[in-house]
């Protein structure tokens, strides 16, 4: 018997002893496998007496028992420590930064996130959205809409000219957005509710103005539609635009001569240290032009100024851009500085939407 | 236009304030810019008196003046001003006063240690002069304390209109006299002009020299000779109106006309008749003839100039400038005085031109009253009598000097048409009548009404709208809703260019691309390495030459703009924009490009120097990855696109590919730049681009239903098989990958290119192409030896079409 308890503290004191599993695994062959030292007693058992065999088999079956115990005690023990140390060998430094991530690094310009915003907007109120091209001609851009030839208001365009082709004709890029409401009422009949935005032409450059901005231009031609219309559209756009509960707006005459009457719009806004709020505040700011559409210019375009009538407005995209986000000068919108467009320009996936807010503020 | 408060006074009767004419002007359309009002401005500035001035302790050019403003204790004041000494009246600042000349708000100071409590004044800080030489000398009777704008009566405000090209009439004080009278802000005082008491036949004749087509140009002419007159400086409340609005007094006879051009709207001119050799002729200028102006400059005319001769040659720059040599001065004492009537369109001309901007022109090609005309110089003539004596002869009147005006029919319910306004028809034609315009025939529907002869602007109907409700004010319009037309959910209104506008935007964007918005105009150079340059596409009158043609690509303005980044210390910068380009001066011509530039290590996967891995430049791969991205997004069938090796001239030629659906239908390329064009453009690389052109790609079929094809999943397992393949360098992968696709269509789900090597182990000139290719099973598990067949098939078709030999 004393053999036995030998073996069962020397076996059980190898599988503590035992440092990794391969040399538990030893231990277990070395004990429990074909040849190993417990198998060696049990393989005994057919050579003893029913009575030797008994007694002995119990003692020797509680020992395989027990050094299976131990070795699958064991091998839980080591499993754990080589995935502790796996674990601890695989440690990195999770603060190391990771790349910046694409839709991190990419910007929309602030002229085409106002471009969506104004979509958003106008598609609501039924608009759709028209457009022309940059190189107008001079009929397009001044004679249909009521420029007469030599007329100072032409004048003041500061128009950027071609050379004269060789039938004489000379194109011009559009020093505003309004010819595409030429090419509107040439090409559709009434109803007509459009807006135009785009790249409009003018050879002036200061620190306010630049050879080229944006604008974009409504039109509505209808049987009824009147200045108290055109008055609630430009107030609902504000609102949604600014994304403010109310505006302040003030209609001043003024002139124009695609449209008779003519006004020019301002808002109410208070300014402070280079920030603009609306809806609130004593001054005053020119946002855009607006009128009924000249009986001229309805007849030159082929529809008859006693049947419909309507009305048109213009603003610079620039303009309000800097309005609304508070870029302080507008010769940068096309300087594309990456600091400046990282700064101002939005984010890939911050499309305006009304549902959920046009700048998602 | 500018005008004084009590100029305005003159032709308006009226108990308003200041305020409340600025607020109605522009209510009415006459919008003020400014208002320069010195009774507010100026405060603050009192007359003082200088008790002692004494030479300043540490400065040999500073005094220390004891100054009495008339309040209180004397006060000390450091003066620097050469004139400042004791007994002198001057204009005195205390601390806290704003000095308009400085643009400063004046505050306690230790001037060189001496304390200094205010500020004794120049002209020039009060921005009545440019006299900065000493402080304001005031004579001795001055009182002490007393504001000085009451003292100098400045206290006329200066308000400035900026009148629309319409407004012919309100470049006048009277009319703008006329609008806020019928605004209901007083009585307009009409002021008639009766014909100066004339003597003698006037001397001088006047001939309209204009074949019958001309005409036009010159439709009156009237003219008058002031004999003995005695020319000196104007009296002092018209140079201070004068000054006022900013013109520079030169003697009488030149302010009155230069007064009534502004009073009347009605521009004059007068000739020193002295200096006139015969009788004037108005005709239409010689080619290569010349006038000095009364600017001192030399002026060369061309036959589309009008001018008034004599014997001498030109004289005066018919409604324009006058000339130098007949001009009046101090020594002037026969005057002859014109006034007359030109073709605004001429004078536009003219004057633009010449280059010639001045108030008579400024008016002429508005349009000015011809009724005013004869008027004019009447009271021009009344005034020269006033101001500088003299005898005055007949008035020789040549040319027609009436006006027809339209009569209108206006229905009174237009201006409800029109505006939504509801005012009754009597005071329509009360506001029509205040405004001058005849009203005839009045029932309750309508009226005939006839504009006035200094409303050249009102044309029909719509013009007597905009008059009635800019008076009975446009703010009182109600606001009324315009709800869409049809009560439905709103439906889709972008066109599909519009949507990928749109769409091509935010997939650059996700790509980790910056949108910049550049000129449409670049330099001609630019314009021609990138397939510009037309001529048809060259302004004629550019801003500036960098900037002188249209862009024929995108490209060109990105490339400048990642360079100048990259001279601001960021080169690694990766900018797209999606804008027009101009292939022709055809309204067809114009294109909607996408493009996009990396320059540095602005790599898709990010730029810049990272732990994870090395720093590459861009390549031609990136160019590739962000335009592929963004066909993906614009789900454009990536079926049928080739990817053809070689592009435009500008890039490196084995480093880039056009991007086509067949050859006649090119959607545009991808590339690393051309070392060349790089040194052409200045632009330092490395530096990828692409550029599609939106309107080119196929369009999107239109479907009966929305709902996707049938999900066809097979229930076996798909299995890969790896292949590699040595080639020519020179075959394409595009090839390997579409022969193996091809040799089993109905089993070979995929093929992927997952290696590529040169090097040990494979030839000179060849390389080793590795492939895997996914087999998807339909109907059954595929056994070994179908698994075999496909491979040989696999192998063979690549061998056959690319030459290529199975690795070993």
């Amino acid at each position: 018997m004393s053999d036995l308890n030998q073996l069962e503290s020397e076996t059980l004191g190898a599988i503590a002893a035992a440092a990794d599993e391969a040399a538990l695994e030893a231990v277990r062959v070395g004990a429990l496998g074909k040849k190993g030292s417990v198998s060696a007693l049990l393989a005994t058992l057919g050579k003893m007496s029913p009575d030797e065999r008994k007694s002995a088999g119990a003692a020797i079956n509680a020992l395989k028992d027990k050094v299976g115990e131990a070795l699958g005690a064991r091998r839980s023990v080591l499993k754990e420590a080589a995935l502790e140390a796996r674990l601890a060998s695989e440690t990195v430094d999770v603060t190391l930064p990771v790349r910046e991530n694409a839709l991190e690094r990419g910007r929309i310009h602030p002229i085409s996130q106002v471009m969506d915003e104004l979509t958003a907007i106008f598609a609501d109120m039924g608009f759709s959205i028209a457009e022309g091209p940059d190189v107008e001609s001079d009929d397009y851009n001044f004679t249909k809409l009521n420029f007469p030839a030599g007329h100072p208001a032409r004048e003041m365009h500061d128009t950027f000219f071609f050379n004269p082709d060789a039938s004489g004709e000379r194109k011009l890029l559009r020093t505003h957005t309004s010819p595409v409401q030429v090419r509107t009422m040439l090409a559709n009949k009434p109803p007509i509710r459009v807006i135009c935005p785009g790249r409009t032409y003018r050879c002036d450059s200061d620190q306010t103005h630049t050879p080229m901005f944006h604008q974009v231009e409504g039109l509505v031609i209808d049987k009824g539609a009147h200045l108290g219309h055109l008055k609630w559209i430009l107030e609902e756009f504000c609102k949604a635009f600014f994304e403010v509960p109310n505006v302040k707006m003030r209609f001043r005459p003024s002139f124009f001569p695609f449209t008779e009457p003519s006004m020019e719009v301002d808002i109410q806004c208070r300014r402070s240290g280079g920030e603009i709020r609306f809806g609130e505040g004593e001054d005053w700011l020119e946002i855009l032009g607006c009128g009924m559409v000249h009986p001229n210019v309805l007849r030159n375009c082929g529809v008859d100024p006693d049947e419909y009538q309507g009305f048109a407005w213009g603003m610079g995209i620039d303009r309000i851009a800097m309005l609304k986000y508070g870029m302080p000068d507008l010769r940068p919108f096309f300087e594309a500085d990456v600091r400046w467009l990282q700064h101002y320009g939005f984010r890939p996936l911050d499309l305006p939407t009304l549902a959920g807010g046009l700048s998602g503020a | 236009m500018k005008l004084t408060l009590s100029w305005l006074k003159d032709h308006l009767d009226t108990d308003a304030s200041l305020d409340v004419i600025v607020e109605t002007l522009t209510r009415i359309g006459l919008e003020v810019e400014g208002v320069d009002d010195p009774a507010k401005s100026l405060k603050d500035f009192v007359v003082g008196y200088v008790i002692e001035a004494k030479q300043h302790p540490n400065a040999d050019r500073l005094r220390v003046c004891m100054v009495d403003t008339g309040a209180g204790a004397p006060v000390q004041v450091v003066c620097g001003a050469p004139n400042a000494r004791t007994g002198l009246k001057s204009v005195f600042s205390p601390p806290g006063t704003y000095i308009p000349g400085k643009n400063i708000t004046l505050g306690k100071g230790v001037i060189r240690g001496v304390e200094s409590l205010g500020m004794l004044c120049s002209a020039a800080e009060l921005q009545l002069s440019e006299d900065h030489d000493g402080i304001i000398e005031l004579p001795d009777d001055a009182p002490v304390g007393a504001r000085y704008v009451d003292y100098a009566k400045l206290a006329d405000a200066v308000i400035d209109i900026n009148l629309t090209p319409n407004r012919s009439d309100a470049a006048g004080v009277h009319g703008i006299a006329r609008d806020l009278a019928a605004a209901g802000l007083g009585k307009l005082k009409e002021h008639a002009v009766r014909p100066a008491p004339a003597g003698f036949p006037c001397p001088v004749s006047v001939r309209l020299d204009f074949t019958a087509d001309d005409t036009h140009l010159a439709p009156a002419f009237a003219l008058r000779l002031v004999r003995g007159v005695k020319n000196g400086p104007s009296p002092e409340w018209m140079q201070k109106r004068l000054k006022a609005i900013g013109l520079r007094p030169i003697n009488a006879l030149v302010d009155i006309t230069n007064y009534i051009t502004f009073d009347r709207g009605r521009p004059l001119h007068v000739f020193d008749a002295n200096n006139v050799k015969g009788d004037l002729v108005v005709r239409r200028a010689r080619a290569g003839e010349t006038v000095v102006a009364l600017d001192g400059k030399t002026y060369e005319l061309t036959p589309e100039n009008v001018v008034i001769a004599d014997e001498n040659g030109v004289e005066s720059i018919a409604g324009v400038m006058g000339g130098e040599h007949s001009g009046c001065d101090e020594a002037t004492t026969d005057v002859l005085i014109e006034s007359a009537l030109w073709d605004p369109m001429n004078i536009a001309r003219t004057g633009r031109g010449l280059g010639i901007v001045t108030d008579a022109r400024y008016r002429f090609e508005r349009g000015v009253d011809p009724a005013f005309c004869v008027p004019g110089a009447e009271l021009a003539t009344h005034f020269v009598l006033d101001l500088c004596g003299g005898q005055a002869s007949d008035l020789v009147v040549v040319g027609d000097t009436s006006v027809t005006r339209p009569t209108i029919d206006f229905p009174f319910t237009e201006v409800k048409r029109l505006t939504g306004m509801e005012l009754p028809a009597g005071d329509m034609v009360a506001t029509l009548e205040k405004l001058g315009f005849a009203v005839a025939s009045v029932t309750a529907e309508r009226a005939q009404v006839t504009a006035p002869s200094w409303r050249p602007d009102i044309e029909g109907k719509a013009d007597l709208v905009e008059e009635i409700v800019r008076i009975a004010g446009v703010d009182n319009v109600a606001s009324t809703p315009f709800m869409r037309a049809e009560s439905t959910v709103a439906g889709a209104i972008l066109t599909p260019l519009q949507k990928r506008t749109r769409i091509a935007r935010r997939a650059l964007a996700s790509q980790g691309l910056v949108e910049a918005v550049t000129w449409s105009f670049i330099s001609a150079d630019r314009a021609k390495l990138f397939g510009g340059g037309k001529p048809e596409l060259s302004l004629a009158n550019p801003i500036a030459a960098e900037l002188s043609d249209m862009r024929p690509s995108l490209v060109p303005g990105l490339l400048a703009a990642v360079q100048r980044n990259a001279d601001r210390g960021f080169g690694d910068v990766a900018l797209f924009e999606v804008g027009q380009v101009f292939l022709g001066a055809g309204e067809k011509d114009q294109r909607m490009a996408a493009a996009a530039v990396r320059r540095g290590t602005a790599k898709t996967s990010g730029a810049g120097r990272h732990w994870s891995g090395k720093a590459a430049g861009v390549d031609v791969f990136d160019a590739k990855a962000d335009a592929m991205a963004m066909l993906a997004a614009l789900g454009v069938s990536m079926g049928g696109l080739q990817v053809v090796a070689g592009g435009p001239s500008f890039l490196h030629p084995g480093r880039s590919a056009t991007l086509q659906f067949g050859p006649k239908n090119v959607i545009g390329w991808f590339g690393e730049l051309h070392p060349r064009a790089l040194e052409a453009l200045d632009v330092s690389g490395p530096v990828c681009a692409f550029e599609v052109h939106l309107d080119e790609l196929p369009a999107q079929k239109p479907k009966a239903t929305r709902a996707k094809p049938k999900l066809d999943l097979s229930e076996f397992m798909p299995l890969e098989r790896d292949f590699a393949f040595v080639v020519d360098r020179s075959v394409k992968a595009a090839d390997i990958v579409r022969a193996a696709q091809g040799a089993d269509k109905a089993l070979i789900a995929g093929v992927e290119v997952f290696d590529v090597y040169e090097g040990p182990g494979v030839s000179d000139g060849q390389k080793s192409v590795a492939i895997a290719v996914r087999l998807q099973p339909r109907d059954k598990t595929l056994n070994e030896a179908e698994i075999e067949a496909v491979a040989s098939r696999i192998v063979a078709d690549v061998s056959k079409k690319t030459g290529g030999t199975l690795r070993g």
